[in-house]
């Protein structure tokens, strides 16, 4: 089947000799919901403004569901919608205004991007402020528009770069679930960059990591966690003993006078953990996760991009 | 051509210009007013006649093309720029708009605003002056074909500004400049020889008057080279205009 992106061998040096992109490979499945993550600056935005045009590539190709970027632009990229990074409406204009024009550029007449904008703009809570100027809107509103604007040719590859940037957790869980709900009631494909890996480690069944221009991981979410065979859980106790306590088969630190943390390896459960502070008089209050285990991963691949992800 | 993105373009760029109003469509009024009754009413009486005909009656042809070059070249100069500055041209840019549809959107949004303010114009000098119009179709044309010439040129300024500042360079010391040496006030037979050919280095002498000619059948210069420079111009600023675009120079990376 057709991929619904396909990048092989992408190359940008920026005029000021700065190598953005190394040479990435990339395929991305149709129906898919594909995370695209890395640090500031590892070149994911060159390469999204590379697939949207916005940025001229130096060597490479990019397919959208087939049609290649040099040889049938018009083509990829009806098939592509963006939701970018930071707000590039025009300020001055009104939010049914902006998604209307943004139909027309697609050759939608005026008449069916009406119709077509209003469930849009229902269902983004943003129908009462389709006459208000896109600058007299709350951050929060202003993604939603950008949304918007990137859904209303019904493009059938989404490119959202990092869509809940700067909002709110409510706001951020309503997204998530009007993203899942595009992708599997409207087969839409969408890759997503995040800098919240919960957000990736939630929506998204395969992952790409880019680091320093190059592709540092490329598998499926599953595979990717599967790699990470220890975990860290942060307990808190009634009170630890003057010493350091010791739990066999276990690495324990000790964070202050009533919290520890230990290293579990994938296999080894915790109830032997609970076991040995039991026998040493130590009662555990509470206990989490260290830390998010994509986070983890994600933290060790990128310092480490040609090491093993494992501990 | 995807005519329903030129249409869309077109229809923006009218909203952004009629919602403006005050900075846009007043402005030349209440100018094009005051020449009428400072170089008109109070100095042009003194003048005598230019030509063989009115002072005010003859610099109107001029003070209507003036208009229509500011406006044309102005309107896509700040709102491409503004595209630019605010990055609004990626909504362009992602969609599958070819370049020549921009380019025409853009353009066809210029020349409506130029020439619905060289109506305006046309209107305030009614009031001062019995038009004339001696040949409705070069008024028309040349009216026409000089302002898509400037709001190309309009295109390649924002194209190039980096800054605010840039988008007011060329208006201020290219453009004014041109205008008013551009026989607007003045023949140029009435300039020494030698001036005259140096002002016949200035391509708005030619629009003037042409467009003169078709006010009151009266040019300092063939209409048919004003016709032919002008073609020229749009035909070489257009393909640069094309070049910059496809290239992407001053919008992509």
């Amino acid at each position: 089947m057709t991929k619904a992106l396909s990048i092989k061998d992408l190359y940008k040096t920026y005029d000021n000799g700065t190598q953005a992109l190394k040479g990435i490979n990339l395929e991305v499945e149709q129906g898919d919901f594909f995370a695209l993550l890395g640090p500031n600056g590892a070149g994911k935005s060159t390469a999204i403004g590379i697939i949207c045009s916005l940025v001229n590539k130096s060597s490479g190709q990019v397919e959208v569901f087939g049609h290649d970027i040099d040889k049938n632009l018009a083509a990829a990229k009806t098939q592509l919608g963006l939701v970018p990074q930071e707000f590039n409406f025009n300020m001055f204009e009104g939010v049914e205004q902006i998604i209307v024009q943004q139909a027309g550029y697609y050759g939608i007449s005026r008449k069916e991007a009406k119709k077509r904008a209003q469930p849009l703009l229902e269902q983004l809570g943003l129908w009462d402020k389709r006459d208000a100027q896109s600058r007299e809107l709350s951050g929060g509103m202003k993604r939603r528009l950008m949304i918007a604007r990137g859904l209303i040719h019904e493009p059938k590859l989404l490119i959202l770069d990092e869509p809940t940037a700067g909002v709110d957790i409510e706001l951020r869980r309503s997204m998530w679930e009007f993203m899942q709900e595009l992708n599997r009631e409207k087969k839409t494909t969408i890759v997503l960059t995040t800098h919240y890996l919960e957000e990736a480690e939630s929506l998204c069944r395969n992952i790409a990591i880019i680091n320093h221009g190059e592709i540092a991981e490329n598998t499926s979410m599953k595979a990717l966690l599967a790699k990470l065979d220890l975990e860290t859980f942060v307990l808190d106790t009634t009170g630890l003993p003057a010493t350091m306590p010791k739990i066999n088969g276990y690495d324990v630190r000790v964070r202050d006078e009533t919290c520890i943390e230990v290293d579990v390896h994938k296999g080894d459960g915790v109830n032997g953990v609970f076991e040995e502070l039991s026998k040493q008089g130590i009662t555990v209050l509470s206990m989490r996760n260290k830390a998010n285990r994509l986070e983890e991963l994600f933290v060790r691949l990128v310092e480490n991009p040609h090491g093993e992800a494992k501990s | 051509m995807n005519l329903v993105a030129f249409q869309t373009i077109v229809i923006k760029e009218i909203t952004r210009w009629t919602r403006i109003w005050t900075q846009t469509l007043l402005p030349p009024a209440i100018t094009m007013t005051l020449y009428f009754v400072i170089f008109g009413n109070l100095i042009g009486s003194r003048v005598g006649e230019m030509d063989g005909f009115g002072y005010m009656e003859y610099i109107v042809p001029g003070l209507i093309m003036m208009s229509v070059i500011t406006n044309s070249y102005g309107n896509v100069v700040s709102s491409f720029f503004s595209s630019k500055y605010q990055r609004s041209i990626e909504e362009m840019m992602v969609s599958p708009v070819s370049n020549w549809v921009i380019l025409a959107g853009y353009v066809g949004g210029g020349v409506l605003r130029g020439l619905f303010t060289g109506l305006i114009v046309t209107i305030v000098a009614s009031f001062f002056v019995d038009l004339q119009i001696h040949n409705f179709w070069v008024v028309i044309s040349v009216v026409l074909l000089t302002s898509i010439l400037f709001a190309i040129g309009g295109l390649i300024n924002a194209v190039f500004a980096k800054k605010f500042d840039d988008v007011a360079i060329v208006p201020t010391f290219i453009l004014t400049p041109l205008t008013y040496l551009g026989g607007v006030f003045y023949s140029i037979s009435l300039l020494p020889e030698f001036w005259q050919g140096v002002s016949k280095l200035n391509p708005i002498i030619y629009m003037v008057n042409a467009f003169r000619f078709g006010f009151l059948g009266k040019s300092d210069i063939q209409i048919g080279i004003a016709f032919a420079i002008i073609l020229v111009f749009i035909a070489i600023l257009t393909s640069f205009a094309m070049y910059l675009l496809n290239r992407g120079i001053g919008l992509r990376a």
